[in-house]
């Protein structure tokens, strides 16, 4: 067991100097479900592309036990971190379905069997088994969504971290995400501004406002301090 | 998150930055029509070029080692010129041969290139010092007020606005593939696949990218179709040229046709 994010005073500015993240420090042991709150240029996306060394900043990011500044580790890292973005049609690049699920493992260079096994179970996992030879671009958002969350999860991640998963959802089809979403197993960060969601799903909430992290505290408690949510951007759901 | 370097204009309170985008536009336009309308080997006018636009560079207080640096973009130009030096007939000046060829080098076929090697990086140089004192949107008000055709100037001010929402785009892109690039920890399987599909990925990137631009633009025409956009763009005018903008718009152009005169008699 050794699925676990541990950020160490991380500190990352943008070529400006502007302080993106400024001294974030948190720990998110295996198997809990964390969100990630706050308003609109807090840093939460910043945040994540750090957690599998897109971005790089100073300080210490430790995820499933591995260093992420050093650049060995790298490929391993992010292949133990799915990271599902905002925007699924940045994510979905293939021809179709299957080529976009496929990509993880194939990159891996899983023999041809295991590849096939791996998509097709990754499929089941959001219910959309059927969908393995479609053309992504025609699905509706919802559903590029779940393929979205299938393309990390064939590469059977230990950790996922998920950037507004129901941001532009009808109302069903974002009850689909969080039904799905509570069925997976994978220690989770979940970025979002789904306060509904967030009291449902996910017991422990972070607060990021302007590069830190102002509050690390247990969601339903969170959820009542409403001086403080209003404080920081956010709004009592 | 974003990217912001392609923007080459740095704000700036210099004189060069103070002066009217028309006038700007103008000289800037008539000092590389003067370099290039020069005769080959016209050196004495060629120095004067260089003493002017050094005098621009040290004007627009960015010092001159930014545009020298850039003006090494002029380089690959002068590739398509290295022929000359073997083709133009003259005084020849060395002979060697390669196999069954035999190449001369002529006097003039030297005098020719650097000639053109010079011109280009003298006019890079000025083009540098428009775009990097001059903002786009004011180019493009200058390009209007010139009558440079309309549509020509809107199709480079929509380009201006969307190529840093596209480049974004394709870094989202490329973050979600390195994003899943990741190897197995225990397994000794030789990662990144084959070459021919790693294209083949890189292929459908492309494709997603052209497709997704495809409909922005689609969606860029009915939100200005929605606000009355008839295929003509409408501005406020630009004030008028005051006494001062004239006199530098004039005396830029005399002495423009001075180094051409020197340079025409004197060859």
């Amino acid at each position: 067991m050794h699925h676990t994010i541990q950020v160490h005073n991380l500190v990352f500015k943008y070529p400006d100097g502007t302080r993106a993240l400024d001294d974030v420090s948190f720990t998110i042991a295996p198997g809990e479900k964390v969100a990630l709150v706050g308003p609109n240029g807090a840093g939460k996306s910043t945040l994540i592309l750090h957690l599998n060394g897109i971005l790089r900043g100073e300080g210490q990011v430790r995820v499933a036990g591995m260093e992420v500044g050093a650049n060995a580790n790298l490929p391993k890292i992010r292949a133990a971190v799915g990271l599902v973005f905002q925007d699924p049609d940045d994510q979905l690049f293939s021809p179709t379905v299957f080529d976009d699920v496929a990509f993880g493992p194939l990159y891996q260079g899983l023999p041809e069997k295991e590849v096939r096994a791996r998509v097709a179970a990754a499929l089941a996992a959001v219910h959309m088994q059927d969908y393995a030879a479609r053309v992504s671009h025609h699905l509706s958002v919802g559903q590029k969504k779940r393929i979205a969350i299938a393309t990390t999860l064939s590469m059977e991640p230990e950790i996922l971290v998920l950037d507004e998963p129901t941001a532009g959802l009808d109302p069903r089809a974002r009850r689909d995400v969080i039904k799905l979403l509570r069925e997976l197993p994978q220690t989770m960060l979940i970025a979002t501004h789904d306060l509904r969601m967030v009291a449902e799903l996910l017991p422990r909430t972070l607060v990021m406002d302007q590069g830190r992290v102002v509050a690390d505290r247990a969601t339903p408690a969170l959820l009542d301090d409403e001086a403080f949510l209003l404080a920081h951007g956010l709004e009592k759901p | 998150m974003h990217i912001h370097f392609l923007d080459p204009y740095h704000a700036g309170r210099s004189p060069i930055h103070q002066l009217d985008p028309r006038v700007k536009l103008v000289l800037a336009v008539a000092f590389i029509l003067t370099a290039s309308l020069l005769p080959f080997g016209a050196w004495p006018s060629y120095i004067l070029l260089l003493a002017l636009i050094l005098s621009i560079e040290l004007l627009t207080e960015m010092g001159i080692a930014y545009f020298l640096k850039r003006a090494f973009l002029a380089l690959p130009f002068m590739l398509a010129a290295l022929p000359l030096i073997f083709t133009v007939q003259g005084t020849p000046l060395a002979t060697f041969t390669l196999g069954a060829w035999t190449f001369t080098i002529s006097v003039e076929g030297v005098e020719r290139v650097a000639s053109i090697a010079f011109k280009s990086w003298v006019s890079v140089q000025m083009a540098i010092v428009l775009a990097s004192t001059t903002s786009f949107p004011q180019l493009l008000a200058a390009m209007r007020a010139l009558r440079i055709p309309k549509l020509l100037v809107a199709i480079f001010g929509l380009m201006w606005r969307y190529i840093f929402v596209l480049a974004d785009e394709a870094l989202r892109l490329l973050r979600a593939r390195a994003a899943r690039s990741g190897a197995r920890r225990d397994a000794p399987y030789k990662t990144g696949g084959t070459l021919a599909w790693r294209a083949r990925v890189t292929g459908g990137m492309a494709g997603s990218l052209l497709v997704r631009s495809f409909e922005r633009g689609d969606r860029i025409y009915a939100a200005m179709a929605a606000r009355g956009y008839d295929g003509e763009t409408r501005t406020l005018p630009l004030p008028a040229l005051q006494t001062w903008h004239w006199l530098v718009l004039g005396a830029g152009l005399i002495i423009y046709i001075l180094i051409w005169l020197v340079g025409a008699l004197i060859v």
